[in-house]
């Protein structure tokens, strides 16, 4: 399997994604755990844009650009179609967390329910990046967006991220897991995991925008690994509902996550907001807690 | 004092807004509309308003419909797509009669098309694009001092007649800056309140019934489906639903010279530019570039409920030109009301005419 990965490139170099982008990344790893077997069902959104338009196209694989909303629905008759076709390809859609978290959820509720053998790829930048920085349901709290613009008025977004792996094991999804980009063998295995178990499964990939986070194009997998390290972003793995498996770490203060991005710079200056720093602290703790992923030193 | 600023056509949108009274803003960010919900994010706060970053458009129009019902000001805005997935809503927004402002910065479709270039391809959707018989107003800016004006006029309007009111802009007008005069205070045509003795869907005189909005002491029943002037659903009463539909079109249609705004120039000539939003601006340099030409134009600032009577100004008029940023959707409407000829001269693509390309036109029909 790593000779294949090796050579598999199925997501040609030369596209427009920004230096350092973390979802580009997401997509030239997930292709190679598919292999070329696979159609691939796009929402409108940054990967869309910058990955499809000619001639720079990066897919060497069938690709249908669906709606914003309706992926799941659009795969959902590939599927069906498929299947009675007597074929085999992986369904695999590949849909940035505004299509995944907001405007798409009745369609992937409608297809999880339905059963559909399909694969669900969230890659998650955590807010609208296509069209310039707003929030989503899957940014976190406090991050500043330019519809939770931070100011006098506001501390950034003043909701916390929507639990989608949670609401989409109880569709009773056979496999549900979290990745980050900055572990690839780690998400590869999981998309190989999905695409061969039967029905619906879902991943979703942390992949950090250096342009809508605000951090320097080479620190990507750094501020991936913060974000685990920190307890922020968790790597867990739910089979039929019961979380099976999570990554454990020896956890840094949220603070060493938040300072090295624009997004939370309003918690830091003018003045230091301890408070809400602490919120965001009770956020990780509260993802340790559930996950069990605290590494306990030995007395 | 009025002030005078430099500023981004979705921003003085926006700012139109906002000196309107708006206070509510649900939206879902799309290009090339973005910057309005951006420009409200910002400053509703601070004016004591509330902006939501809805989960789709879906959302949007709904959480407008809703807020409308509580007494507010309330908007929305986006593009191509977002507009088709409002359609519904705008169906029940017309049938339960509550203003409301929706901003359209229209885009190259069909589908996602062509989402930073200009298109006038949504006029005709505007008008019938949810299901069944109704009448809406539609403005469309040339300008970014007519984005901030026809904003500003578009709840008024949406007030008076207790309908969805849609400000049918584009691209162009959209992310264009220009100077725009800001002034101090804008009119804002009050909401008609229910009387007392009155019921909640009579429409009166005028067609127009007085606002029961929720708090204001009414068990007032607000329904997309077809109800009596009590408000209360009653589907299979077939004078009831012919009397409301009825009702509906026409305290917008019997009302189209109040609501008219258009400018004429040349109204003796026999060439007339009939045009809405940015390709009058090439007519104007046309009629700057050739002012002995006798060149007709006719602009209109309001497309729905369409003026016709605007037409017969032109009383010499031979043939009349429409540059559209369509394959014509306008010059079928005017067409129907006039015995001349009516020639569209369709641009698709996201340019503007260009004034060479309307005076090829203006040599080949005249």
């Amino acid at each position: 399997m790593a000779e294949v990965r090796q050579g598999c490139e199925l997501f040609e170099s030369g596209h427009r994604a920004c230096g350092g982008c973390g979802p580009a990344l997401a997509a030239r790893l997930l292709l190679k755990a598919t292999g070329e077997n696979v159609i691939i069902v796009a929402s409108t959104g940054c990967m869309e844009v910058f990955s499809t338009p000619y001639p720079e196209t990066a897919w060497k694989v069938p690709w249908i650009h669906s709606l914003f909303e309706n992926a799941a629905a659009v795969a959902s008759g590939i599927d069906a179609a498929l299947k009675k076709q007597g074929r085999d390809e992986k369904v695999v859609c590949v849909c940035g967390d505004g299509a995944t978290f907001d405007i798409g959820v009745l369609c992937i509720s409608g297809a999880f329910e339905r059963g559909h053998d399909i694969t669900y790829i969230c890659y998650d930048n955590e807010a609208y990046m296509n069209t310039g920085i707003q929030r989503s349901g899957a940014t976190p709290y406090d991050a500043s967006t330019t519809t939770s613009p931070a100011g006098r008025c506001s501390l950034g977004n003043v909701h916390q991220k929507k639990d989608m792996p949670g609401i989409l094991a109880a569709h009773g999804a056979p496999y549900v897991a979290t990745a980050s980009v900055a572990f690839p063998n780690d998400f590869m295995q999981k998309v190989e995991r999905a695409v061969n178990t039967p029905g619906p499964t879902y991943v979703q990939v942390h992949a950090p925008c250096c342009t809508g986070w605000g951090f320097e194009s080479g620190e990507t997998l750094a501020i991936g690994k913060l974000a685990i390290e920190t307890g922020l972003w968790v790597n867990y793995e739910m089979v039929d509902g019961e979380v099976v498996k999570a990554k454990k770490v020896r956890r840094k203060p949220v603070e060493e996550y938040l300072s090295r991005q624009r997004r939370f710079r309003h918690l830091f200056k003018p003045v230091r907001r301890d408070d809400e720093i602490a919120k965001i602290q009770a956020i990780a703790d509260r993802n340790a807690e559930k996950f069990g992923i605290d590494i306990r030193r030995k007395e | 004092m009025s002030r005078v600023e430099f500023m981004q056509g979705n921003t003085a949108c926006a700012e139109g807004a906002l000196a309107a009274g708006c206070r509510f803003f649900g939206g879902y960010p799309i290009t090339p509309s973005t910057e309005i919900a951006e420009h409200m994010a910002r400053a509703l706060p601070k004016r004591g308003g509330v902006f939501i970053s809805m989960e789709d458009e879906l959302g949007s129009i709904a959480a407008v419909i809703g807020a409308a019902w509580t007494g507010v000001r309330a908007m929305t805005a986006t593009s191509g797509p977002g507009f088709s997935l409002m359609m519904e809503n705008i169906g029940f927004a017309v049938m339960t009669e509550t203003p409301c402002v929706i901003v359209n910065i229209q885009r190259g479709g069909p589908s996602t098309g062509q989402p930073t270039r200009a298109a006038q391809g949504d006029m005709l959707q505007c008008r019938f694009g949810s299901h069944g018989d109704y009448s809406t107003i539609a403005l469309s800016p040339a300008s970014v001092q007519e984005m901030f004006d026809l904003t500003v006029k578009a709840f008024n309007l949406a007030d008076r007649y207790r309908v969805p009111a849609f400000v049918m802009a584009d691209e162009i007008v959209g992310h264009m800056r220009e100077r725009v005069t800001i002034p101090d205070a804008v009119e804002i045509v009050p909401r008609r309140k229910l009387e007392p003795g009155q019921l909640p869907f009579d429409g009166g005189e005028d067609g127009i019934p007085g606002f029961a909005q929720f708090g204001s002491g009414y068990a007032v029943h607000v329904t997309g489906l077809t109800h009596d002037e009590r408000g209360y659903p009653d589907t299979m009463d077939a004078e009831a639903h012919d009397r409301l539909v009825r009702r509906l079109i026409g305290k917008i249609e019997s009302a189209r010279f109040d609501i008219a705004d258009y400018e004429v120039e040349n109204p003796d000539a026999e060439t007339v530019f009939v045009t809405y939003g940015p390709p009058s601006r090439t007519v104007l340099q046309l009629l700057h570039d050739m002012p002995d030409e006798g060149i007709g134009h006719l602009r209109l600032r309001v497309v729905w409920p369409f003026p016709e009577f605007a037409l017969s100004v032109f009383a010499n008029a031979k043939v009349f030109l429409m540059p559209e940023l369509n394959m014509g959707q306008m010059a079928r409407e005017v067409q129907r009301h006039v015995d001349q000829p009516v020639i569209p001269i369709p641009k698709l693509g996201g340019d503007l005419h260009t004034p060479a390309e309307l005076k090829q036109a203006l040599e080949a029909y005249r």
